[in-house]
């Protein structure tokens, strides 16, 4: 028990968390004060970027907000954390071993006889099935549910917390493998030039002239899903997207005499790309960023409309969006998904415009 | 010190879509020269004659076409030598680049940029390292603090000076600088030379000084090699070639130098030389330079002198 179920539980926050904020710190280094000035001049997307970053962050704690274990409870004297650590229903007197089910009315009476549960805002988790609805599923916004229930009777706002979660941790990572693996490809092409360039171009020519969402649905249906297999199938494409401005930049650099200068030091080539290249090569790669993230959210929600995306049960986005399709006369699905994505793809778009601006050379007068 | 047997670089004319090689630009065309230690060869020509391709040729940025560079005590054949093999002798042999816009990395602090051949090789760490930079940045005029700025932030001669300590880091026996001052304006290009004067007493430097102002070259060099579509047309002591110059070619070139004084410029001959630089691609039979010269003779136009 304990640390060992603390991992079992689906995206761990803590990761989650680590992840985003090394990313934050490794753009805000890159960013000079000029550069955030700039940023802070696009009004709108310096807005946006707050409102993201807020979202993100309550999302990221989304097991502490939508949840249908107790965060805190007291029990015959002692403290417990359900969120943190899965206890068996004997411990509370019940008559299974397995983990307590606390919003069951007879488990959570046997605790409420000897202790007290606070509950977290929506006491609901991403695959909560709310058992007493007055009407059939998909129940329209109530009380208990504040924006209804889908068509299996789960909780519409704790799914499109965590799908929130989802979607943007999805995409962010996906971005960062993919920027990894294009910018190095790149990177290698424009240094080098020549026919390892030649080869590497054509090679992408007829990669990128692949129908890509064709490939993903036969693939997806070959292989069973999940969040790190679609990631892998998505990054067979989604790489190609830097390649061209990065190894445009790469063959611009490579004859500056700064260049030759740490060739006379004797300066390897692995060295000069990292150290003279990249630094270059980023200003260009990093004003793409959120428009990648941006495709990388659409690709997976569209694979998860069309149903070869995540496994079922996932809390994703486009699958609520194929329910709202499903159930025209459960209007509130559709258009909560459609909100969600709406301000989520408005926000990173805009963000990317304030990001565009600031790495503006023609604004950059005096660097 | 250092001993450049018939050095070629022919650059290769491709087309069509199989890239046929059509011909040859014969950029540097089999010339030879020696350096001793302590001593300034000036290496001059006109645009486009190889100068910068003969010197990129000996730190091997570019690979020649043929000969020899015998180096050191040790004659060790640097042109035969491969990538890693070529590792220890770079730090023996440095260059200066000629637009220090553009040789400078503009993301770099100056210290990241002078200290990054140390690094590299390893000659230095931590307080050690440090310590270099700030010797080196003194040595050629720069204050410690400069360190931290970027390069952006100095004047064209203050760069030079960056690039000149940047050289200097590994203690070199060589430095070849390829027109150090031509893109610093006059005022400057003074400070510059008298640095690179003042540094080769100190460090007992040799240098092959590219250069296609006569009077910069004259101010430094202790021997001057002329250079004519890739060739050397005439090599000699600069006393020597200032007072008579053998080759026609050197005669026009001094004779387009300014002198100080408007009379003595005004009452000077003046040698113009017709027609176009020939394309070194299809060079001209005999002596490379007689269809430009005046007093042509039979002689030049059939021979090789």
């Amino acid at each position: 028990m304990g640390f060992e179920s603390l991992l079992k539980r689906d995206y761990p926050i803590i990761f989650g968390t680590l992840f985003f904020f090394t990313l934050l710190g490794l753009v805000v280094n890159l960013i000079g004060d000029l550069m955030f000035y700039n940023f802070r001049a696009n009004r709108r997307g310096y807005i946006s970027f707050w409102i993201f970053l807020a979202l993100l962050l309550v999302t990221l704690f989304a097991e502490f907000i939508a949840n249908d274990k107790p965060l805190v409870m007291r029990y015959d004297g002692a403290l417990y954390f359900p969120v943190f650590f899965a206890y068996a229903e004997t411990e509370f007197g019940g008559d299974f071993e397995t983990e307590a089910e606390y919003r069951d009315p007879f488990v959570a009476e046997l605790i409420e006889e000897k202790g007290w549960m606070v509950w977290p805002l929506i006491p609901y988790s991403y695959r909560t099935i709310n058992y007493d609805l007055p009407v059939p599923a998909p129940a329209p916004p109530s009380a208990d549910n504040w924006l209804g229930t889908d068509d299996q009777g789960r909780d519409v706002l704790a799914r499109v917390i965590y799908g929130f979660r989802l979607s943007v941790l999805f995409g962010l990572i996906l971005t960062v493998f993919a920027s990894v693996i294009g910018i190095a490809a790149a990177a290698v092409q424009g240094f080098f030039g020549g026919w390892i360039d030649l080869i590497f171009q054509r090679f992408i020519e007829v990669w990128s002239g692949l129908p890509q969402l064709f490939v993903l649905i036969i693939l997806s249906s070959i292989i069973e899903p999940n969040f790190w297999v679609l990631l892998v199938i998505l990054l067979l494409f989604s790489w190609m997207a830097l390649v061209g401005v990065v190894r445009a930049e790469f063959l611009r650099v490579r004859n500056f005499d700064y260049i030759r200068a740490a060739r006379a030091l004797g300066v390897g080539n692995i060295a000069i790309i990292f150290r003279h290249g990249l630094p270059n090569a980023m200003v260009s790669a990093v004003t793409f960023l959120p428009f990648i993230l941006v495709g990388s959210i659409t690709s997976l929600t569209s694979l998860d409309f069309l149903g070869f995306g995540l496994p079922p049960g996932e809390p994703s986005l486009g699958e609520l969006l194929r329910q709202g399709k499903a159930n025209l006369q459960a209007p509130w699905l559709g258009i909560v998904s459609f909100m969600v994505l709406a301000l989520m793809l408005s926000l990173l778009i805009f963000i990317g415009e304030a990001v565009r601006d600031a790495f503006d050379p023609r604004k950059l007068v005096g660097r | 010190m250092l001993e450049v047997n018939d050095l070629r670089k022919y650059f290769p004319i491709q087309k069509g879509i199989f890239q046929r090689t059509v011909g040859y630009v014969k950029a540097v065309d089999g010339i030879s020269f020696d350096v001793q230690r302590g001593e300034t060869l000036g290496l001059v020509g006109e645009s486009g004659c190889g100068k910068t391709t003969a010197g990129r040729c000996l730190l091997r940025l570019i690979p020649p076409t043929s000969g020899s560079f015998l180096f050191g005590e040790e004659e060790v054949d640097l042109a035969k030598l491969n990538h890693r093999e070529m590792r220890p002798y770079r730090r023996r042999i440095q260059m200066i680049f000629q637009d220090p816009h553009a040789s400078l990395n503009p993301r770099m602090t100056v210290g990241d940029i002078v200290g990054e051949p140390m690094r590299v090789n390893q000659t230095a760490k931590g307080t050690a390292l440090q310590d270099r930079i700030v010797e080196l940045l003194e040595s050629v005029g720069l204050r410690s603090q400069d360190m931290r700025r970027y390069p952006h932030a100095f004047s064209g001669g203050q760069r030079q000076r960056i690039g000149i300590a940047r050289a200097l880091a590994l203690q070199p026996e060589l430095i070849v600088a390829d027109e150090p001052v031509s893109a610093l304006d006059v005022s400057v290009q003074a400070q510059i030379l008298n640095l690179l004067a003042e540094l080769r007493e100190k460090f007992q430097l040799s240098y092959i000084f590219i250069a296609h102002d006569l009077s910069v070259v004259e101010h430094i060099s202790d021997r001057v090699a002329v250079m004519y579509l890739g060739k050397i047309v005439e090599i000699s002591d600069a006393e020597t070639l200032y007072q008579s110059p053998k080759h026609p070619y050197t005669e026009a070139l001094i004779s387009a130098v300014p002198l100080p004084d408007p009379r003595a410029q005004r009452k000077r001959e003046h040698i113009r030389l017709e027609g176009d630089v020939p394309d070194s691609s299809q060079p001209p039979t005999g002596c490379y330079f007689h269809p430009a010269v005046p007093l042509r003779n039979r002689y030049m136009q059939t021979g090789n002198p």
